[in-house]
């Protein structure tokens, strides 16, 4: 029996692992970096212990700590969560030694998974389906070109150790190949210590489909379902879904029980994914298998009504699988809205900053948020900039398609830039909404994907100008404006998408604004948007997505007033002696040129021109004596100022 | 919290009758004020326009932060008091948000008679002035006035409250901190030149602005000197020789926002730290209060539907419900701030007067503002009610009501008449601020009463000499006490000599009452000190 858990992750993982460990009585350890010490994790867990600095590298990724506090902590069972350590063949076995067991499978299923192309030669062995490619160890580079111009062009060059996407290239033609090749092992040394690749077949248009596989301690192995993670950017995942939409039930049948060999084959235990690309006939291959809990493991909990955490620690701990496989009953349909700290409209940077305001739709046991961040928290530039993950369920795709979209809309965040808007234009996109998918389906409409949202610019600019028009003194809008026996009507300029706009309201019909909502009324209908208001800005959350309106508010700098009453006259700062004069009459001189140099109380003044101009006269000699505010000399300034 | 139940049906036709005739008083009353923003009429205010400049209605918009609201003050000054029309007295005050900080600003309309100086203009300034130093509000002045109304010199010049006050109330409203700031935005001769030369900054527009104190024409028939308006007291010389003015400003715009900056770096006092929870609106909608109250005030309503359609969700606890019935007091909140409530529902009995001045008590006590709504014929009389003492038990309330020191709001829903307008916070009792509403009447008695009390004397004159009163003489003694009565007692006639601080439509009383209380709270919480009670 595990009695206590250090959840060896951070962010909305570790809080979805506390969730149900204590859901099952356990005692719950968080441990964090100088950039979570007040995350979400830390104050869900019965208790957090401090690992070091922000940097991964000093924090989340140190076995040495990580396995020094569960010691200390007297932590019977660590989860590694997602990332990070979880799939460390070292820290799994440093964990074993000194008996901590390690949420996950044994150190050869990592070992073995962990290498892609030692993964594809036992899958070979075991009668799993490959994309046909060289996984050799020799990795010369002549020898790697010949293999490639044999199989055929495009294909992908992917380096052994890679995952999401790092040190992964496709060629089109024989002769880029050297150039990626060169490309993969770059990123492949730096990303994981490793610049061996191997070389496959590129599949045009085929899907991302994979397999949610489970394995006891007992020899009892199921697998829970499929999921199609084919809207992929960049071979990051976006938005993923269960079950595989559009698969007989036979395939269904046959992909599931081929990952189930596939784990078998390398006698694994607990929660793992196996991954295959499904191509448009119909043939599957093996691509990899994910030796974790995947980030997507919530929409294969939707349908199938299993707590996978739980799962993992009951088998962890010795029990048998609850449930067998004729047991396990497929319902409804469920997606998974990726909601990241990115940029779409910026080539999809990474954001970093507060969370300023942050309203989520309402939960219940069909709509389901997994985050580890809370309003006012920041999203800082150590991790991934993943915020939260949307779950919806409901009994079709169709429906679970449109209660995603509506659940995004209601998803409101101020602070960062966020790809929400994005999301629901691929979730309404027709090509998704009629299941046409394929890995590339991002990068086929990116165009329309990537367009700002489609706002009515009347309204956006009215609902804006109500919330701008309230002032912090009131809680209700019957202030705004408040001109006693008038109408209520104001004027002022407000600044959207880069132009600028004037509004006239009348604030007492055009509609209400309360705490976080402003509700529009025009003669032909109400139009409501959720909104946030930051000083003199206003984020509004509209049916179509998130705009931003800037009160343009005139400021003193707008005004310059030159120091010199007649800039044409020229007068002594002081009573002194004019010791130089470096213009004569006629000279033209440019604003800041020296023109004379008066001595004073044993200071040297220099007078210079103020403005662009011609000297006209000069009124006295070197060496004169002059009084104060006397004028010396008179300038004709170039540019008259108009009156 | 007791919630107060609605006894109105909304749907009689007496109900409809009230309501519509109420409705005809605030359509008048925006009429007129439509009228009054007109100030000196279109001609004269396209001619300032083409100087450049910005009405002052437009330049108190641009001064205040967008969405504020402005609680403008006496805005029926000198209605129909001259024989010329002077709108709004030619000044324009009121409270509004400048930088987030309630400020009190006084806008000369030099549309209006050259912004010169009546007898109330300068009223209306001073009450302005009054209103700042009594809730501490900034103070912002936008000059554009040609100093004092010379024809009328003897009722502007010499008196304690004459235009020399001004300038007290600068200099001592200074000394308590209180920021005065002035913009010169057109001319500001002879006692005008004192505005910004005794502000604490001073604003002056280049080629609108002037400040001297003899103007070009007085000064070439004393001196013979022949000077320009602009040479001998411009935006150049006195921001650059005089140093009369600290901020040169390019053009009105300019001068508003340089005033702002000018509040924003005056850092903002403590102010009351009155607790506000989160406010609600009421259960029921304030157009109604037209037809609960309607304009016939010999018709009684039940003030408690007034309250209902005033305060925080209709929420009342009331005081002493049973006793002293005729006076209706109780603890509720205007749009989250706490105040405790003094409504006539009836007229005043020695328990009524009693209960007053305890629950005043109370609310002094706990700091707790108070709101006083006015719909009163008097303190009753007669032989029962002398003995008992009512005269005592009146000075009570009156007591109570004159030594409050938290903020007092006066609302005349209806009649105020007598002594109950003294006991229920009338303007001799210095409250914050004091609006009628139209339908309401302010004097010593009613017509009708008056013009009893004055033909019983008469007829008792001459009865006392054997002679007859007939029904023709005493028809033709009463009809113009009640015309004179139904005159001087009509809203319009006590607003524009400011017993008052302005008319409200009744359905703004809420909104109006929370900007009154928002502005009171800049003022620190004082403590309350009583004087003898009669007992």
């Amino acid at each position: 029996m595990l009695k206590s858990v250090l959840i060896a992750n951070r962010g909305e993982i570790a809080c979805r692992v506390i969730l149900s460990a204590k859901a099952m009585g356990m005692r719950t350890i968080a441990v964090y970096s100088d950039a979570d010490a007040d995350a979400l994790h830390v104050k869900q867990a019965d208790e957090a212990w401090y690992l070091g600095p922000a940097p991964a590298a000093e924090s989340y990724l140190r076995a040495d700590k990580i396995l020094a506090i569960a010691l200390e902590a007297k932590a019977d069972c660590v989860h590694p969560g997602y990332g990070f350590l979880s799939e460390n063949a070292e820290f799994v076995a440093a964990c074993q030694a000194q008996n901590i067991v390690f949420i996950g499978p044994d150190v050869p299923a990592i070992e073995q998974m962990g290498s892609k192309s030692a993964a594809k030669i036992i899958m070979t062995a075991a009668n799993i389906p490959l994309v046909p490619g060289y996984h050799g160890a020799d990795q010369d580079d002549a020898l790697l070109q010949r293999e490639a111009d044999q199989m055929g062009y495009p294909l992908l060059i992917k380096a052994v150790a890679g995952g999401g996407g790092k040190g992964m290239r496709v060629v089109d033609a024989s002769g880029d190949f050297l150039t990626h090749l060169a490309g993969a092992r770059r990123e492949g040394l730096a990303s994981f210590g490793n610049s061996d690749v191997l070389i496959e077949k590129y599949l045009v248009a085929p899907r991302h489909v994979e397999v949610q596989v489970f394995c006891d301690r007992h020899g009892n192995g199921v697998y829970l379902g499929d999921r199609d993670c084919s809207a992929q950017r960049r071979h990051q995942k976006v938005i993923e879904e269960a079950p595989a939409p559009g698969l007989s039930d036979d395939l269904r049948k046959l992909m599931g029980t081929t990952a189930v060999q596939a784990a078998q084959a390398i006698d694994y235990v607990g929660a793992g994914t196996v991954e295959f690309l499904l191509d448009s006939d119909g043939s599957y291959y093996f691509m990899e298998m994910n030796t974790r809990l995947q980030v997507e493991h919530p929409v294969t909990e939707m349908v199938t009504g299993v707590d996978l955490v739980a799962w993992q620690l009951k088998v962890a701990a010795g029990q048998p699988m609850p449930l067998l496989q004729a047991q396990i009953k497929l319902q409804g349909h469920a997606f998974e809205a990726r909601i990241y700290a990115e940029d779409p409209l910026q080539d999809f940077q990474p954001s970093t900053g507060t969370i300023n305001h942050l309203r989520q739709p309402p939960t219940d046991q069909h709509i389901r948020i997994d985050t580890g961040v809370l309003e006012s928290d920041a999203i800082s530039p150590f991790y991934d900039p993943m915020i939260a993950k949307l779950i919806v369920w409901a009994e079709d795709r169709t429906q679970a398609l449109a209660k995603l979209d509506l659940a995004l809309q209601q998803y409101h965040l101020q602070g960062i830039a966020t790809n929400i808007d994005f999301l629901r234009r691929l979730a309404t996109l027709d090509d998704f909404a009629q299941a046409k998918l394929h890995t590339g389906i991002i990068e086929q409409h990116q165009e329309l994907l990537l367009s700002p949202s489609p706002q009515d610019q009347h309204q956006v600019l009215a609902m804006a100008g109500l919330v701008l028009a309230q002032t912090p003194q009131q809680q209700f809008s019957q202030l705004t404006a408040m001109r006693l026996n008038q109408t209520q009507q104001i004027t002022f300029n407000v600044n959207y998408l880069g132009e600028d706009h004037r509004l006239c309201i009348d604030p007492t019909t055009a509609g209400t604004v309360t705490q976080d909502q402003v509700l529009l009324q025009t003669p032909q209908q109400q139009v409501k948007a959720g909104y946030y208001r930051h000083g003199d800005c206003v984020t509004l959350f509209t049916h179509n997505g998130r705009a931003e309106v800037s009160l343009l508010s005139p400021s003193v700098d707008d005004y310059s007033i030159s120091n010199e009453a007649d800039s044409g006259s020229i007068c002594a700062p002081m009573n002194g002696s004019l010791i130089a004069c470096m213009v004569s009459a006629g000279q033209v001189v440019a604003a800041g040129d020296a023109l004379m140099l008066v001595e004073a109380m044993k200071m040297e003044h220099t007078i210079t021109a103020p403005t662009d101009g011609t000297v006209d006269e000069i009124y006295f000699n070197v060496g004169d004596l002059v009084s104060a505010d006397v004028q010396l000399l008179h300038l004709q300034p170039i540019n008259v100022e108009e009156q | 919290m007791g919630t107060l139940i609605n006894s109105i049906n909304s749907q009689s036709a007496d109900f409809k009758a009230r309501s519509s005739a109420m409705q005809a008083l605030v359509d008048d009353l925006r009429s007129q004020v439509a009228q009054l923003k007109l100030g000196g009429g279109e001609k004269y205010q396209a001619k300032h326009l083409g100087r450049g400049k910005l009405l002052p209605r437009d330049r108190i918009d641009q001064l205040i932060d967008v969405g504020s609201p402005f609680l403008e003050v006496s805005q029926l000054a000198a209605y129909e008091v001259y024989d010329v029309p002077v709108p709004s007295a030619g000044i324009i005050c009121g409270v509004g948000l400048v930088n987030g900080r309630h400020c009190m600003i006084i806008a000369n309309d030099a549309t209006v008679k050259g912004g010169t100086y009546f007898p109330l203009t300068v009223k209306k300034h001073l009450r302005a002035q009054d209103i700042a130093l009594q809730n501490n509000l900034p103070c912002i002045y936008l000059v554009d006035s040609g100093g004092a109304n010379l024809p009328q010199q003897d009722e502007v010049f010499p008196d304690k409250l004459h235009f020399g006050r001004i300038f007290y109330n600068q200099a001592t409203m200074s000394s308590q901190g209180i920021p005065q700031i002035a913009v010169v935005m057109g001319s500001c001769t002879a006692g005008g030149a004192y505005v910004p030369a005794m502000a604490d900054e001073s604003i002056i527009v280049k080629q609108q602005g002037t400040i001297f104190l003899a103007g070009p024409p007085l000064v070439k028939a004393a001196t013979g000197e022949e000077v320009s308006a602009e040479e001998l007291g411009g935006a150049d010389t006195h921001c650059r020789t005089s140093g009369v003015a600290d901020h040169y400003a390019e053009s009105d715009q300019h001068a508003l926002l340089i005033a702002r900056q000018c509040i924003a770096n005056c850092p903002k006092p403590a102010g009351n730290t009155l607790l506000r929870k989160d406010a609600a609106l009421p259960r029921y909608p304030a157009e109604e209060l037209y037809g609960v109250v309607g304009t016939d005030l010999r018709k009684p309503f039940d003030v408690r539907d007034v309250i209902a359609r005033v305060v925080d969700d209709s929420q009342f606890d009331e005081f002493k419900a049973l006793y002293g019935t005729t006076l209706v007091c109780g603890f509720s909140h205007i749009d989250g701030y706490p105040v405790g409530i003094v409504a006539n529902n009836g007229v005043l009995f020695s328990e009524s007067a009693q209960k007053g001045a305890h629950f005043i008590e109370l609310c002094c006590q706990r700091q707790i503002p108070l709101v006083f709504l006015q719909n009163i014929t008097g303190f009753m009389v007669g032989k029962k009610y002398e003995a008992e003492g009512i005269a005592k038990h009146g000075a009570k309330m009156v007591t109570a009501v004159a030594c409050a020191k938290v903020p007092k709001f006066t609302v005349i829903i209806g009649g105020s008449y007598g002594a109950g307008n003294y006991g229920m916070c009338g303007r001799a009792f210095e409250p914050n601020f004091m609006w009628m509403w139209p339908n309401s009447r302010i004097s010593v008695m009613g017509g009708e009463q008056a013009a009893g009390v004055l033909t019983q004397v008469k007829r008792d004159q001459l009865a006392a000499r054997g002679e007859n009163f007939t029904v023709e003489d005493e028809k033709a003694m009463r009809d113009p006490v009640l015309e004179q009565y139904e005159h001087q007692g009509h809203p319009y006639y006590a607003s524009a000599r400011l017993w008052d601080d302005g008319i409200i439509d009744p359905k703004d009383t809420r909104n109006v009452l929370s900007m009154a209380l928002a502005t009171a709270l800049n003022k620190p919480a004082q403590e309350t000190r009583f004087g003898v009670f009669r007992m």
